[in-house]
């Protein structure tokens, strides 16, 4: 009988510290497009990261079988039921998110968008990897970079009307003077098709012997560039670089055709999600304006539309490519 | 000759007793694993029994369900609506490109209805009209309407629904019960009357076991089935304009995928496949069980790929299960 009491008391004990030590646990809803990407599980990492350093916050990684938006409603219906104190979310549509995660924000929990964002009336602000004018600044970056002396670039662009890498130029057109002895000479456009890419690059070697570096702002080009330079044994003369997919480039790294690109780091677009969502629980207000913190990767400063962006795209090189290459 | 006698005699028009019957029957079975899931859940997770948080759990499959009930008469009959997603999203399309000409509720909903109608229409005169398979028809028809969905959408999306329109996705009838919700039961009872009680659901029935011998005995077989196209292509509509409303937004990748989840609704709920037999309580109590599962293992964090698993398992089962008891007790009584 005396055990038996014991126990129970043990047992009643026992379940009270759990209730009180989860009561203390803040939990955070990292809610992806699909499970089994490999982007989105290194994100998974950076937020358990952060989770770690935070040591009170349980991430719960969560997300639908198939790219859907009914299928991450049901997530977050789910989530909802749960009493989650946030919800981080790369979304599937911009708009067909906002009526639950509206209901999710009516009973209190923090939403924020990440890497993909939703319309503005669904979540208190959106989480950008990176800005124009730090994607614009680090193309050039990256070429002037192993130029010390200076010399001839040339740009090879998605289409002559793609907007994203429009505005990545002319913001590297803008910080280019910062860089002496840097001059583009040429900008051609491959429209991300990998043939077409190829040729353009193959008359860009032609037509200026004394190229240093191609500068390719889109994961198809950077790719065929590298690959015409390879061809032309021009490896060791002309630099590629730009944006590209670690697990697209890591050969072209290897074989000494891309020095380093850029792209961002979903590690860091995790924990950063994660850090800013602990920020917002804490009581920090997501206005226009306002400098939320991420932990190790500095403060977000929001502009009029409630966005911010995380940092610099991340730069991968020989050293770290095949570690990223296995990831995305 | 006044002493022939007539004497009234009862012919049983079942072989076993009412309660024999029903103890053995597919739905006990499905009120049995319902009941089960219900349990689990309840005990896996403190957040299952809330009235609020049950309430949402039903727009899990209230949609898919509307459609269901439609799709299972046609699958008694011994055909099948694949392209009811697509009539989804080509319905919501239209009704989309309606808000953008500023056209207000009562006329979208009826534009709505209208294009899910049509839809129908063009499945149904192309089997009975033309006697073509209605697999083969409706998986050309999936791919057309989700065709013309993308081709008038491209990548946007119509947004800018009336405030007045999202009720019938968001809204609540009384205390937690949503307009979908009570739209699911009032459908599930005109759906149950008319399968069971009424003289098209006989011929439904009777086309479904033998229709060559329907025929003859004077059910016409071309017009019933018509009308069932034309039934899944409205209740297609009705969920369009309930998930529409619920989403806020129209895109022409909107539901998809849900042709099979509502197949695998209707031949949980005990539907034969090959046609012929099954019952709408059966449906209704399978649209739950989905529905629990989905929103139980939601809570628990349960990647989604486990639930596919599950739902997988828990159809191979039930359709197996039948089988091989009725083969033991056809060995036993050898």
């Amino acid at each position: 009988m005396k055990i038996l009491k014991t126990l129970l008391v043990t047992a009643a004990v026992s379940v009270a510290m759990m209730a009180t030590a989860q009561a203390e646990t803040k939990k955070i809803a990292l809610v992806v497009k699909a499970l089994g990407i490999g982007f989105f599980e290194a994100a998974n990492k950076g937020a358990q990261e952060a989770a770690k350093e935070l040591g009170d916050v349980e991430v719960i990684y969560t997300g639908p079988t198939t790219t859907t938006a009914e299928g991450q409603i049901e997530v977050i219906n789910a989530l909802i039921a749960q009493k989650v104190d946030a919800i981080a979310v790369s979304a599937n549509d911009t708009n067909a998110l906002v009526p639950a995660l509206k209901k999710a924000m009516d009973r209190g929990i923090k939403v924020i968008s990440w890497d993909s964002g939703v319309a503005p009336e669904g979540r208190s602000m959106h989480l950008n990897p990176s800005s124009n004018p730090l994607i614009g600044n680090m193309i050039i970056k990256l070429a002037a970079d192993n130029l010390p002396e200076g010399g001839d670039v040339a740009v090879l662009s998605a289409t002559a009307t793609s907007t994203n890498q429009n505005v990545w130029i002319e913001e590297m057109n803008k910080v280019l003077p910062n860089y002496k002895g840097i001059n583009v000479v040429a900008t051609v456009y491959g429209d991300d098709l990998a043939d077409k890419s190829y040729r353009e690059t193959q008359g860009l070697i032609q037509s200026h012997p004394n190229l240093k570096a191609i500068i390719a702002p889109t994961s198809v080009g950077i790719v065929a560039a590298a690959q015409a330079v390879t061809d032309a044994g021009k490896i060791g003369q002309i630099n590629v670089t730009g944006l590209g997919l670690p697990s697209e480039m890591a050969g072209h790294v290897k074989s000494g055709a891309s020095k380093s690109f850029a792209i961002w780091n979903p590690i860091d677009l995790g924990y950063s999600a994660t850090m800013i969502a602990n920020d917002l629980i804490g009581g920090a207000e997501a206005k226009p304006g306002a400098e939320l913190k991420m932990g190790r990767m500095g403060v977000v400063k929001l502009d009029d539309k409630n966005e911010g962006a995380m940092a610099d795209p991340f730069i991968y090189d020989a050293k770290n490519v095949e570690e990223f290459a296995k990831i995305f | 000759m006044a002493d022939v006698q007539t004497i009234a005699r009862h012919i049983p028009d079942r072989l076993e007793s009412r309660g024999a019957r029903l103890i053995k029957s597919w739905e006990t079975l499905l009120v049995a694993v319902a009941l089960a899931i219900f349990l689990v859940n309840s005990f896996a997770s403190p957040y299952f029994l809330d009235p609020w948080n049950l309430s949402d759990a039903t727009f899990n499959f209230t949609e898919k369900a509307m459609i269901a009930f439609a799709m299972a008469l046609v699958i008694i009959s011994g055909e099948i609506d694949l392209s009811v997603a697509s009539i989804i999203a080509l319905t919501s399309t239209v009704m989309g490109y309606a808000v953008q000409l500023g056209f207000d509720t009562p006329a979208l909903v009826m534009i709505g209805l209208a294009t899910g109608l049509l839809c129908g229409a063009f499945n149904g005169l192309l089997v009975t009209g033309l006697g073509l398979p209605s697999i083969v028809v409706t998986i050309g028809t999936m791919s057309l309407f989700r065709g013309l969905s993308f081709l008038i959408l491209g990548d946007q999306a119509f947004t800018g629904y009336p405030a007045s329109f999202s009720w019938f996705g968001q809204g609540y009838v009384w205390w937690v019960f949503s307009f979908e919700f009570c739209l699911f039961v009032l459908l599930a009872v005109i759906y149950g009357v008319v399968l069971h009680k009424t003289n098209f659901g006989r011929a439904v029935y009777a086309i479904g076991n033998n229709q060559t011998a329907a025929l003859f005995s004077g059910v016409r077989v071309g017009r019933v089935k018509f009308v069932l196209f034309l039934l899944t292509g409205l209740m297609a509509a009705i969920a369009s304009i309930c998930l529409t409303a619920r989403l806020g937004s129209t895109r022409p990748s909107i539901a998809l995928g849900w042709e099979l989840e509502v197949v695998t609704m209707v031949v949980l709920g005990g539907v034969n496949i090959l046609g012929g037999s099954g019952t709408i309580p059966g449906v209704v109590l399978a649209a739950l069980i989905m529905g629990m599962v989905t929103f139980g293992f939601g809570l628990l964090n349960v990647p989604g790929i486990v639930m596919s698993i599950f739902i997988g398992l828990l159809l191979i089962s039930v359709i197996a299960l039948p089988i091989l008891y009725r083969r033991f007790r056809g060995r036993r009584s050898h």
